[in-house]
């Protein structure tokens, strides 16, 4: 009896020590749930990036098919200044020149950047730094509700407004590069704003007080440090404006005039990849090269898009390193 | 603050969870859904122009018969033609003629012409004319005539606002003015509503458009002097009018073909199509076919 | 010249530029809500659209666009959320990462219509939707990625790493400390970026011309089965919002108040998103008061 007893004893502690032990082999609820947090984060970057590489897939091979089904040359693509894509030239090539309308996307996007930029500066500095109360929540609040307003709305109003007034003041039909900057300045100030203002509301509020114990004017602060250590988030800021200038398409396209012209001044009438793409798209038949050709174009305003992206990295690294050393 | 917690960690799961399988389930569903019930619902692409006309049609003919689903949307006459040789639709709505567009077979489609659109060009309205001869008006488009003085108007330029290349609205006007010529590059625009305010808000510009969006905010112009009317377009005095067609793969289904026979129906031409704009397939004196010739309807 | 007075100076250039876009502002909204809401009324607010008539209401447009946006924010907010959490908690610094980043930020500045025919393509025709409100709401979703990651990353990471340090030397693992500390913490940055996302699904037309379609067929606002072809609830059914009403009424529209009617939507649609912004922000503030310690 005894010895039984002792043997259950001792087979219970076993017990008890081989729960103790799995408890501390096996992972606590905090680090499954850390596992799961973790995998659930990967799994959300991962679609993001299968559904890009999908989409970046689907329009790089439409695109390339006018090069490689219909045999279009690709320096006659991007050097070409005629866009008829169903017609034939002379001598039998098609013409799908898309000299005109690269120049005009690269040309409003990069005013209208150009020109929202230091509004979106004064609009987040004055934001963050001069009077960051009451009122400037009604200014975050307003700036916000544009981006809400249907780009066609933009576009009529721009044709009401801004279209006569270029009329107007410098003459022609009012169409033109100018009032597509003009429309588009408006469109992305507040995308640029509203990141410029975060931006500059992440830099710590020590920096802030330390330039201004060391006798720095407000400017001083705002130029030198604030600024300065924001730069990478405002060139993010700027990025995305210039994203959105170039994907927009109906606002633009009622008020540049809509017409595939080398454009030799800033009120003649032009055209952006994104217009013709979306004015056409509609009529043609998938497959055929007036098809292939607008997908060229996407592929073109995607590699564009690119290749801006790389360039403000590049100014934002290189102002960084200047700053720095 | 732990259950928070938690409960915030699920939904979050559960949402990627629910996506990934909203992605299979719905697929599943849908394609059984689309065989057993490919008669039911009839989906009907194309034509930004035609979908208002069709759509309200498919309402009223629901409101009649509760079985039918049909869903009308836009998209554009390529869109319309290609969905429609594809299979992946069962009406493709167009502005213009099968055979008139590029990359489609139109011997697979069958044509139901259900209205036609009249077109007639409009200027604004500072530039003092009212007519012009076919000729004149094919040398403004080409670019030869630049100056409304030439035409015996105010001494102002010429702003020429064509239709984008491909539209149905474009085609008929080319098929009717120019004459093989094609048309001096200029400002492009894809709607009629938005032709129409840039017309009306443009000194000396001129366009096109079909009758319905014509009004008092423009002036619309008599080619030698025959003006742009329903009764002048249905004896071809009028030149410039189109179909509006919608196409079906090959012969239609029954419940297709019971709507298509419906917006055919005398009731819904006399009513219907007439409040929309359009000119009513049975008052046609003449017909045309897609290479342009018109012949006596008898 | 002196500090002090490059300081006066350049404030002064700061006021005189925020005038300008007040100005703009104000002038923008004053002209939209001043041709629009003499047009809104009861009965238009309540009513259906009138295809060739005049006096056509956007009550079946109004509700499409709110209940499109609420699909949008269930897809996109656990996507954005979690791979804005791993870009700022996760991800090394490194040139993936930056491939990554280049990516999404490239994506953003696709045409609309280009993804309206990559969710055309893929959803309505391939896995068989048909033109749906969850076809429009997928297709919404890849537009607000790139924006709505790229705001909560930004508002991870300007949550100040002591506050992760103190949540570690609590003993709180990784996971803990990101959820209960630094997403609270992040939260107003969030919901600014819910409401730009949600300002672009309202204001969206050309993807959705595709996927959502552009007809909004009558609907039973007392059939709350979602699986019922009549149902306000079903996400399968084709749904006309607001914004491409507007755009259809501005282009192809032909009836005689066409115009009025667009104005009054456009103004209808402004007030709805000021509503909306408020809401969201006051929810947030509320939500941020109560989980953390801020006061």
């Amino acid at each position: 009896m005894e010895m039984q007893g002792e043997k259950n004893i001792s087979k219970h502690l076993v017990r008890k020590q081989d729960s103790i032990q799995s408890k501390f082999i096996k992972p606590s609820k905090a680090t499954r749930e850390d596992q799961l947090g973790k995998l659930i984060c990967y799994l959300s970057i991962g679609m993001i990036v299968a559904l890009v590489v999908c989409i970046l897939y689907f329009i790089t091979s439409r695109g390339l098919a006018t090069f490689i089904q219909n045999h279009v040359g690709i320096w006659q693509f991007i050097s070409g200044s005629s866009w008829n894509p169903g017609m034939v030239d002379g001598s039998g090539n098609p013409q799908v020149g898309a000299l005109p309308m690269i120049v005009t996307s690269f040309g409003v996007t990069l005013l209208a950047a150009l020109l929202a930029t230091p509004f979106a500066i004064a609009m987040a500095v004055f934001m963050t730094e001069i009077a960051p109360q009451r009122g400037t929540k009604a200014l975050q609040a307003v700036t916000e509700l544009l981006v809400g307003i249907p780009s066609v709305v933009y576009g009529f109003i721009g044709l009401s407004v801004i279209v006569p007034a270029v009329r107007h003041l410098f003459g022609g039909t009012g169409f033109g590069i100018l009032s597509g900057t003009l429309v588009l300045f408006v469109m992305i100030l507040p995308t640029v704003t509203s990141l410029s203002v975060d931006s500059l509301r992440a830099v710590p509020i020590h920096y802030r007080q330390a330039s201004l114990a060391l006798g720095a004017t407000r400017w001083q602060t705002i130029r030198k440090v604030v600024l300065k250590t924001a730069t990478p988030g405002v060139l993010t800021a700027i990025v995305f404006g210039m994203a959105r200038a170039f994907g927009e398409a109906l606002a633009v396209q009622m008020v540049i005039g809509n017409a595939v012209l080398m454009p030799h001044s800033l009120v003649s009438p032009a055209s952006t990849l994104t217009s013709q793409l979306t004015t056409q798209i509609g009529n043609t038949v998938m497959g055929t090269l007036p098809n292939n050709a607008l997908w060229s174009l996407a592929l073109v305003l995607l590699l564009m898009s690119l290749f801006f992206n790389l360039t403000v990295r590049f100014i934002g690294n290189w102002g960084k390193r200047k700053y720095e050393s | 603050m732990f259950n928070k917690k938690r409960i915030f960690t699920t939904v979050a799961a559960l949402g990627v969870i629910a996506l990934g399988l909203a992605a299979c389930g719905s697929n599943s569903k849908s394609s059984s859904s689309n065989s057993s019930s490919s008669q039911a619902k009839i989906t009907a692409v194309g034509s930004t122009a035609l979908q208002p006309l069709v759509e309200k049609a498919a309402s009223n003919y629901q409101s009649k018969n509760s079985s039918a689903n049909i869903s009308v949307q836009g998209g554009g006459s390529g869109t319309g033609l290609s969905q429609v040789q594809e299979g992946s639709v069962q009406i493709g709505n167009s502005d213009i003629f099968a055979q008139q567009q590029k990359g489609i077979d139109s011997k697979k489609l069958v044509d139901h012409q259900v209205a036609v659109v009249g077109i007639a060009p409009v200027v604004n309205k500072d530039v003092g004319v009212k007519n012009v001869s076919m000729d004149q008006l094919r040398q403004i488009f080409t670019g030869k005539i630049t100056n409304w003085k030439q035409v015996g108007g105010k001494n102002e330029k010429i702003t020429i606002v064509n239709r984008v290349k491909g539209s149905g609205t474009r085609a008929t006007f080319e098929a009717a003015v120019m004459n093989g010529q094609s048309a001096i590059k200029s400002q492009e625009q894809d709607s009629n509503g938005t032709v129409q305010k840039i017309v009306s808000s443009t000194p000396g510009a001129i366009s096109y458009l079909s009758f319905s969006y014509i009004n008092s905010s423009l002036q619309e112009l008599s080619i030698d002097n025959v003006t742009p009317t329903s009764a002048n377009v249905e004896t071809n005095k009028w030149k410039i009018w189109s179909y509006e067609h919608m196409y079906t793969k090959g012969q239609p289904n029954k419940t297709t073909k019971a709507f298509l026979k419906y917006i055919d129906s005398t009731e819904q031409q006399k009513n219907l199509v007439k409040k929309m704009g359009y000119i009513s397939i049975h008052d046609m004196k003449v017909s045309k076919n897609a290479n342009n010739q018109v012949m006596e309807e008898h | 010249m002196n500090p002090k007075r490059t300081n006066q100076i350049a404030t002064g250039l700061i006021y005189v530029l925020v005038a300008i876009v007040v100005l703009i502002l104000a002038g923008l909204l004053g002209y939209i809500l001043v041709n629009g809401v003499p047009n809104i009324s009861w009965h238009f607010l309540t009513s259906g659209a009138e295809a060739f008539s005049a006096g056509g209401g956007i009550r079946d447009q109004l509700f499409n666009s709110l209940y499109l946006l609420v699909l949008t924010l269930i897809i996109s907010l656990p996507i954005a959320l979690g791979a804005g959490i791993y870009l700022s908690e996760y991800a090394a610094d490194n040139w993936v990462t930056n491939v990554i980043r280049t990516m999404i930020e490239v994506l953003s500045s696709l045409p609309s219509v280009v993804v309206g025919l990559f969710g055309y393509l893929l959803f309505v025709i391939k896995f068989g939707f048909g033109f749906s409100i969850l076809a429009g709401a997928i297709a919404l979703t890849f537009f607000n990625l790139p924006l709505l990651t790229r705001n909560i990353e930004e508002s991870l990471h300007n949550v100040s790493n002591l506050q992760r340090e103190a949540g570690l030397s609590l003993g709180l693992s990784n996971w803990k400390t990101i959820s209960g500390i630094v997403l609270p913490a992040a939260l107003p940055g969030i919901i600014t970026g819910v409401i730009l996302c949600s300002g672009r699904v309202f204001g969206e037309a050309a993807a959705l011309i595709y996927t959502a379609g552009q007809s909004a067929p009558t609907v039973n606002y007392l059939n709350f089965n979602p699986l019922s072809a009549t149902s306000f609830l079903n996400p399968m059914r084709p749904a006309e919002t607001l914004a491409v009403h507007i755009w259809k009424l501005n282009t192809e529209g032909i009836t005689p108040d066409a115009h009025l009617i667009s104005s009054g939507a456009s103004a209808v649609l402004i007030i709805v998103i000021l509503m909306f912004n408020l809401g969201a922000r006051a929810f947030g503030n509320l939500v941020y008061l109560k989980m953390t310690a801020v006061k």
